[in-house]
């Protein structure tokens, strides 16, 4: 999961969109010239990375974007939010959702024109996975038979004692075959897998990463996908533009694409509406306010919806939050509707279900604590033996989640009683400090936004015990139970029936509480005639005619 | 009589006594001091001054107006300033509630009344406090020179080259981290310290270039010659003709304490609710300036006018001080 | 003269290390893991926790890390950011903006300041004294995000007469529309000092002979009474170089300059002490310098003030 580091500032005025989207094409269905996308350029708004461009270290979207563009992964997923489909895969082959057979299309270069093979993915794995270079998506490896001999366990926890090193090197779940085939092997069966494969986490590496170290790499990164790096000059601008010797579906129809880098989305809004400037992703907080926006760029917004979900969570291990009908009680007495209508002028959707319905094998609608029911509220509120003290309800001040969060509290009070208050957090550094240290006395904001589409993906990392994210140390063993069947299932179908099984269950805990769907307000300039997003959100730099 | 020092000249009257507003001494002076025949002194001069202004006057009664909001707010409005409904959601000014309803569907005018508390305590006792400590440094940097001044000097450096908001987030969430359960009182006290503790270097500054510029005048000589001692000659001569500068920027600098305030607040280490303020409030509008520009205007015309209402008083009691300008 | 410039200097040292220090272990305090917040809602895995604190040397005692970091700085290196930038290399590319920036809007201010200061200095309590006041005081109550947005929006965007953003090459007329919004706050200062400066020197006796000597009242403005009322100016003016160098971060992000504002801000958050230590270590040079440069101007504006 990426999260957006444009507001990241305390001072920020924009706000910390959910970047993701489902595809969406803007309304000129007339298509471009060809001879002007031929040659032509665009410049697109942008932030600077956090880190040197490694796929498997980056979670943030300033960097995530640009990683995006310059990879393909094994298979891809459509701009319609749809199925995935083989990109660089030729064919992913398993009998038992355990050992996957996969095979890569032949001779596809990377941009210093080396050749991809089966080894640049299966080095690039275990590079990632291995635990002394800490890279941020090394989880998304866990799945993998001999994942835990690279990760080893600390034997005291936090303690001062280090984690020792790990004895081998590679994942004994990795085989190559030969050069355009490998054989992954995964410690249990997980139908998923293949899903995930097109997280940038998965991204092939030529052998000159292996030769340098990765900052170095990072600064001038070397991809397989539709554009290669010009240049990178740090909060200033990145350049890319088309590799030539691409060879997949994806062609380019553009040639060049500058992302310039902004401090704050209102001055590239600016540049957007003055025509300097020819896409944004998200425009900003000040211009959605009884949708000026709509005004300002006429046909040349784009509203999209993104599988991407704002929940406020539970802390279960304090005593006072171990009450589920105190729980749906809270749930109960909250009117999203109002909310997404009033705060987020309808660009956004009340939750209604625990997964985004725009994930493939998420039931709509399976939410029933998601309801506004005020009476019913304050019946369970009494059952439970109503609330002592303060409900304070927490969220990062670094970025946009005061007017929610503020308006979610007011509801409650104004339908419970309960003397509920938000409370913000000055660095979102501190905030999730305390979350990781379960030392929240009180509600939180949350968030999630799916890494692959897939309802596992909602589940498993929140809802199951051990779960990466599962912060308010939710357990049920029903659940996990069941969670765990639908992991293994031997096909997706019968996975999904699994999870909704479980997320019967969860209903009926409200662990956290789904508040709003996301929703993204993207903008062009005239020149663009034709462009798409992709399932994030992202502009598919590739489906742009000018 | 009471010597004339910067923190009996600024001060406004302190919320518990409001019936004396405006007025720099006891009110009562003139009269008592007209009685006993005695020849009045700068003090009573400028009060005789002071009653002839209209502008004292004006000025006057609009802090006596804020003061009293700011102590009983609810005199001035019934409204709820803390509770609202998203259903009245950006709800423009009409009879009903004269400024509108904010985002939260709570009513501008009562919040606008309620924010004056916050916005003129924390203001004023920060500039107090900022004043006394750059103008105490000031004076014994500019009268002292030499080592005194070369070391108060680069502290001031020191404290000047502090970003706002590493002091404010460090001595802030030090003493009042998240989750922590201080009343709305102290929280005040430190965003006020705060404030003060990365403000007062300007003022030092200012003072010590205006007592460097004063020390060498005639009458400063004239008075040391004839014995005076130190603390004689920075109270009675150098303080009343350095404070100027001091309380000119004073003043004005209340208006910009109110807006460094919401900084805080918005950064979540500030006044929480369901304390208001008018900078909380202007911060909050930003967003929607240009759907709903009134709920910017409101307490930003509230705040220009009690800062003026300052500027003004500040002014014509400076005035009425200096014989210069008599 | 040449010994108190040669003292100054050298009280530069301690201030050095006291600054240092001083910022070194405020970020230090600063609270939160700033490995926890890198990945979002997810969390960071304990590896790449483990694997950056062990880099950065973060489990090591404040002295132990200041006085490695003040090692590396003497001999020339600042450090890399958590994200593996060379801070030298953020240092040379953000300041330069930063400092356009902040003489621009010094000028700015200096100018409308002192203009409006000498005029309604002159002729106080007249219409133009009070319409200065209340629009200096509009510019104060009003947070700059709103100042800069509303002008960018009506000049930039509405009318097209700047362009709305300033692009890298960072040229002087895009400058002055963010230069104005960032000295507007500062404005209000400098001419009401100037107004009460000027206002109080009005009636000085050396004014007052000067007019009887015949001299033309421009002349007695000018070079009498403006040089007498620059004292307390100059030192706001002074000081707020500075202030408008290490305040700019909204200007900045609203009209898109690469400056240190947000790189300060970025850091402090993120508790990368070794960036914000460079940053403002510069930043206090600054104000060092200005606060010299200020003192050596006093003797000039006013013969009585003497350095020995």
């Amino acid at each position: 999961m990426r999260v957006s580091k444009r507001a990241s500032g305390a001072l920020a005025v924009g706000a910390a969109f959910a970047l993701v989207a489902s595809g969406c094409s803007s309304g000129n269905d007339n298509g471009g010239d060809a001879s002007a996308s031929k040659d032509g350029a665009i410049v697109i708004d942008g932030t600077q990375p956090e880190n040197p461009l490694v796929p498997a270290n980056t979670t943030e979207t300033g960097g995530g974007k640009i990683i995006d563009w310059m990879w393909t992964g094994l298979v891809e997923y459509p701009n319609n939010g749809g199925a995935p489909q083989n990109a660089l895969a030729e064919s992913i082959e398993t009998s038992d959702s355990k050992v996957f057979k996969i095979k890569i299309k032949q001779n596809t270069k990377f941009h210093d024109g080396t050749t991809v093979k089966a080894e640049s993915f299966v080095k690039a794995w275990n590079w990632a996975a291995y635990a002394p270079n800490g890279a941020q998506n090394a989880s998304f490896f866990a799945d993998i038979q001999g994942f835990s001999d690279l990760n080893p366990e600390d034997p005291d926890g936090d303690g001062p004692k280090k984690a020792p090193t790990p004895t081998v090197q590679e994942m004994s779940g990795l085989k190559v075959v030969d050069d355009w085939n490998f054989e992954v092997t995964l410690s249990a069966p997980t139908a998923v897998f293949p899903t995930k494969l097109g997280y940038s986490a998965f991204m092939p590496l030529p052998d000159a990463f292996f030769n340098m170290k990765p900052e170095e790499f990072g600064k001038k990164p070397i991809g397989n996908g539709p554009v290669k790096l010009v240049s990178w000059q740090d909060d200033v601008e990145i350049k890319l533009t088309r590799f030539d010797d691409y060879s997949l579906r994806d062609k380019m129809k553009i040639k060049d694409v500058t992302v310039k880098i902004y401090q704050d989305d209102t001055a590239a809004y600016a540049d957007l509406v003055s025509g300097n400037l020819d896409f944004q992703q998200q425009v900003p907080v000040s211009s959605l306010a009884g949708d000026k926006w709509k005004t300002d760029l006429g046909d040349r917004a784009i509203a999209s919806t993104t599988p991407s979900t704002g929940i406020i969570a539970f802390p279960i291990y304090d005593t006072r939050f171990q009450n589920p009908k105190l729980r749906k009680a809270i749930s109960l007495s909250i009117n999203r509707q109002e909310i997404t209508d009033k705060i987020f002028f309808g660009n956004r959707k009340p939750a209604d279900s625990w997964a985004n319905p725009l994930t493939p094998g998420a039931e709509p609608g399976n939410c029933t604590a998601c309801k506004f029911d005020a009476t019913q509220a304050k019946q369970l509120l009494t059952e439970a033996g109503g609330f002592t003290g303060q409900l304070k309800m927490y969220y990062n001040a670094d970025a946009s989640h005061k007017e929610w969060m503020e308006a979610v509290a007011q509801q409650v009070k104004t339908n419970l009683g309960i003397d509920a208050v938000a409370v913000g957090v000055p660095t979102f550094a501190v905030f999730r400090a305390n979350i990781n240290a379960h030392k929240m006395d009180g509600a939180y904001r949350a968030g999630w936004q799916q890494d692959y589409p897939d309802v596992e993906n909602w589940i498993n990392p929140l809802y199951v015990k051990g779960g990466s994210s599962n912060d308010g140390l939710y357990s049920n063993d029903q659940v996990n139970a069941l969670a765990k069947e639908a992991s293994a299932a031997p096909s997706l179908e019968e996975s999904h029936k699994k999870f909704a099984d479980a997320v019967k269950l969860i209903d009926q805990d409200v662990p956290s509480m789904p508040i709003y769907f996301g929703g993204q307000q993207s903008g062009h300039s005239e020149k663009i005639k034709k462009m798409e997003l992709t399932n994030v959100g992202e502009l598919d730099i590739t489906s742009v005619e000018l | 009589m009471s010597d004339p020092s910067a923190a009996s000249l600024v001060s406004t009257p302190r919320p518990e006594q409001p019936s004396e507003a405006g007025a720099p001494v006891n009110a009562g002076l003139p009269e008592s001091a007209q009685k006993q025949q005695k020849p009045r002194g700068l003090l009573g001069d400028a009060w005789i001054d002071l009653r002839r202004k209209p502008l004292f006057w004006i000025s006057a009664t609009l802090i006596v107006i804020f003061v009293l909001m700011a102590a009983f707010p609810s005199l001035f409005t019934s409204g709820d300033a803390v509770n609202g409904a998203l259903s009245r959601s950006q709800v423009k000014p009409s009879a009903d509630a004269w400024f509108g309803y904010d985002v939260q569907g709570r009513d501008v005018f009562a919040r606008t009344i309620y924010g004056a508390r916050a916005s003129i305590m924390v203001a004023l006792l920060s500039v107090i406090g900022t004043l006394l400590i750059g103008g105490t440094m000031g004076i014994i940097a500019g009268y002292r020179g030499g080592w005194v001044d070369a070391l108060l000097s680069r502290i001031a450096d020191i404290f000047f080259g502090l970003p706002f908001v590493l002091g404010s987030i460090v001595i802030l969430t030090t003493f009042n981290g998240s989750g922590s359960d201080n009343n709305e009182w102290t929280i005040m006290g430190l965003v006020i310290m705060s404030l003060t503790v990365l403000s007062w270097p300007v003022v030092m500054r200012l003072m010590r270039s205006s007592v460097l510029a004063t020390k060498e005048a005639d009458y400063i000589v004239a008075a040391r010659a004839l014995g005076a001692g130190t603390g004689r000659i920075i109270l009675k001569h150098l303080l009343p003709n350095c404070l100027a500068p001091l309380l000119v920027y004073g003043t004005i600098m209340v208006g910009s304490f109110i807006g460094a305030e919401a900084t805080l607040s918005f950064l979540g280490i500030g006044l929480k609710t369901p304390v208001v303020s008018w900078g909380i409030m202007i911060s909050e509008a930003q967003n929607y300036i240009r759907v709903s520009p009134y709920l910017l205007f409101f307490p930003a015309a509230f705040l220009v006018t009690a800062v003026l209402s300052f500027v003004m008083l500040g002014e014509a009691v400076r005035e009425a001080l200096d014989p210069k300008l008599r | 003269m040449g010994r108190y410039l040669l003292r100054r200097l050298l009280q530069l040292v301690p201030v050095f290390i006291g600054t240092t220090f001083l910022i070194y272990w405020l970020v230090w305090s600063v609270p939160g893991d700033p490995f926890a917040g890198k990945c979002g809602d997810r969390g960071c895995p304990e590896n790449f926790r483990a694997v950056m604190t062990a880099k950065y040397h973060l489990d090591d005692s404040i002295w132990l890390q200041y006085a490695s970091y003040m090692k590396n700085l003497f001999q020339g290196d600042f450090g890399i950011t958590f994200g593996g930038r060379e801070i030298s290399d953020i240092i040379l590319t953000s300041y330069p903006n930063t400092l356009k920036l902040a003489v621009v809007a010094l000028a700015i201010e200096a100018a409308i300041g002192l203009g409006a200061g000498v005029l309604t200095g002159l002729r106080r309590n007249g219409f133009l004294d009070n319409l200065v006041l209340v629009s200096t005081l509009f510019l104060i109550a009003l947070p700059v995000f709103v100042i800069g947005f509303v002008l960018q929006w009506l000049l930039g965007v509405n009318w097209h007469i700047v362009h709305p953003t300033v692009s890298s090459e960072m040229r002087i007329t895009e400058l002055l529309l963010p230069g104005f919004v960032l000295g507007s706050a500062s404005t209000a200062y400098v001419a009401r000092v100037a107004r009460t400066s000027i206002a109080e020197n009005r009636r000085a006796d050396y004014v007052r002979t000067a007019i009887a000597k015949g001299l033309p009242m421009r002349r007695v403005v000018g070079v009498h009474l403006l040089r007498n009322s620059l004292i307390p100016v100059v030192t706001l003016l002074g000081t707020d170089l500075g202030a408008l160098m290490g305040g700019a971060i909204i200007t900045e992000g609203i009209f898109g300059i690469n400056g240190i504002g947000r790189q300060v801000l970025r850091a402090i958050v993120t508790k990368e002490s070794a960036t914000v230590v460079g940053i403002v270590v510069v930043l206090v040079v600054v104000y060092l310098v200005m606060n010299l440069l200020v003192d050596l101007l006093y003797a000039a504006l006013d013969p009585r003030i003497r350095y020995e």
